[in-house]
C-alpha cells in the first residue's frame, strides 16, 4: 500500500519538521513575554523574507507529511482503489498546502 | 502443587468448561464441551480430549507437541498462542477457553486454517538462501562474534507457527502487507554471509506490501512464542532500505 519513496518522503518530511516545531513553539513563546497582538506579530513578519522561506517550508513539509499519513490510515482503514486514494491523498496535499501557503501570504506580504 | 499463573482460578467441579470453534469462518459457531481438568494439561491436550473422546469430527493441527513444528497454534481467550506449550492453568479463566482457529488466514474448518498465504508471503519475501556455492565448496566459516551473525541469530529459531502474523494488525487491515514472519527471516537473510541474493530480496521487502508497512506496533513481537523480535528485524530492514536510497545497499 505504501512504496519506499513515501514512505522516505515521509521521515525526510519529519525530520524538517522537527526543529521547525521547535523554533516555531520557541518563537510563540518569546513573543507573548511582553503581551501579544496583531500589529506585533505582522510587525515581525511583514516582509521578512527568512520568516517567509521558513513558513513556506514548514507549510510544504506538513502538508506532505500529512498527506501521505492520512493516505495510509484511509488505505488500511477503507481500502478504496488506488486512484481513489492517490486523488484523496492529492486534495489533502493541496487543501493543506493551499491554507497554509495563504496564511503565510496573509502575514508576510 | 502451586498454580502456575496466579491471576488463573482452578474450575469449578473439576471440569473445564471449553468452546471451540466448529465449521468455517462465515457459517461456523462455537460448541461447548466439559473436558476434567488435570494438572500439567496444555492446551493442545484439552482439544485432543475433544477429539478422541468427544467429537471424532473435530479437526484441527499439530506434530510435535514440544513446541518444534509450529503447527498447533490457536486462539485461545482471544490470543494467538502455540497450544502444546500452553498450560491451561496459565489461560484458563475461572475454568473457561474458548479456542478458535487463527486469525488472518482462511479457516478450512474447525481449527484448521489453511496457511497457504502465510508461506506465499515468505516466497515473496525471498525468505530463502541464495546459496553462493555448492556442496563440494568448503563449510563457510563465521565469526560468531561479527554483527551480522548477531543480527541473524536473533531471528532465526522462528518455527513458523504465524502467531506473529495471526497478531498483526497490519495484516488485517492490509491483504498485501508480507507480515512479521516473513520479513523477519528475509532480515537474517540479508545478514547471512553466504547469501547472494541480498540486492533482489531488498526490493521484494521493499515492495508494495514490504517492511515500509510495519507501524512497529510490536504485537507480533508481544506474542512470539519463542521470543523473536520481528519488530526489531523489520526494522532492521527499513534501515537498510534507507541506506539503499542513498546508494549505500547490499549488491
Ligand atoms: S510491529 Fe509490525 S509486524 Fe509486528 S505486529 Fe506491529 S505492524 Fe505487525
Ligand atoms: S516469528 Fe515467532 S511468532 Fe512468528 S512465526 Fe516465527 S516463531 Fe512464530
Ligand atoms: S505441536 Fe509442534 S509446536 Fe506445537
Amino acid at each position: 500500500m505504501i512504496g519506499p519513496r513515501l514512505w522516505l518522503l515521509q521521515r525526510a518530511t519529519a525530520l524538517i519538521m522537527a526543529p521547525f516545531v521547535l523554533v516555531h513553539l520557541g518563537l510563540i513563546i518569546v513573543a507573548v513575554q511582553g503581551g501579544l497582538d496583531a500589529s506585533e506579530i505582522l510587525a515581525r513578519t511583514q516582509g521578512s523574507w527568512g520568516w517567509a522561506l521558513f513558513y513556506v517550508a514548514f507549510v510544504l513539509a506538513v502538508a506532505i507529511h500529512a498527506a501521505i499519513g492520512l493516505r495510509v490510515v484511509i488505505a488500511e482503514t477503507l481500502r478504496p482503489r488506488r486512484w481513489v486514494l492517490n486523488l484523496t491523498a492529492w486534495v489533502i496535499l493541496i487543501v493543506l498546502a493551499v491554507l497554509g501557503l495563504r496564511a503565510v501570504y496573509a502575514v508576510i506580504a | 502443587m502451586g498454580s502456575i499463573d496466579s491471576g488463573s482460578q482452578p474450575a469449578a467441579n473439576g471440569k473445564l468448561e471449553i468452546k471451540i470453534w466448529r465449521g468455517r469462518a462465515k457459517d461456523g459457531a462455537f460448541s461447548a464441551y466439559q473436558v476434567p481438568e488435570q494438572a500439567h494439561q496444555t492446551v493442545l491436550d484439552v482439544v485432543t480430549y475433544v477429539q478422541r473422546r468427544i467429537d471424532a469430527t473435530l479437526a484441527y493441527r499439530f506434530a510435535c507437541r514440544v513446541g518444534m513444528c509450529g503447527s498447533c497454534a490457536m486462539t485461545v481467550n482471544g490470543v494467538p498462542r502455540w497450544t502444546c506449550r500452553t498450560d491451561v492453568k496459565t489461560v484458563a479463566r475461572k475454568g473457561r477457553l474458548v479456542i478458535e482457529p487463527l486469525r488472518n488466514l482462511p479457516v478450512v474448518k474447525d481449527l484448521v486454517t489453511d496457511m497457504a498465504p502465510f508461506f506465499d508471503k515468505w516466497q515473496a519475501a525471498e525468505g530463502r538462501l541464495q546459496a553462493t556455492s555448492d556442496r563440494e565448496a568448503e563449510v563457510a566459516t563465521i565469526d560468531p562474534a561479527s554483527p551480522e551473525r548477531k543480527a541473524a541469530d536473533a531471528g532465526v529459531e522462528c518455527i513458523n507457527c504465524a502467531v506473529c502474523y495471526s497478531a498483526c494488525d497490519v495484516v488485517t487491515w492490509n491483504p498485501d502487507y508480507l507480515g512479521p514472519a516473513a520479513l523477519n527471516r528475509a532480515w537474517t537473510l540479508q545478514n547471512d554471509e553466504r547469501d547472494g541474493g541480498k540486492a533482489e530480496r531488498l526490493r521484494a521487502v521493499t515492495s508494495d506490501g514490504g517492511c515500509q508497512n510495519c507501524h512497529s506496533h510490536q504485537s507480533c513481537t508481544e506474542h512470539c512464542p519463542v521470543g523473536l523480535s520481528p519488530t526489531a528485524s523489520i526494522a532492521g530492514l527499513k534501515r537498510m532500505a534507507t541506506r539503499a536510497a542513498f546508494g549505500r545497499g547490499p549488491r
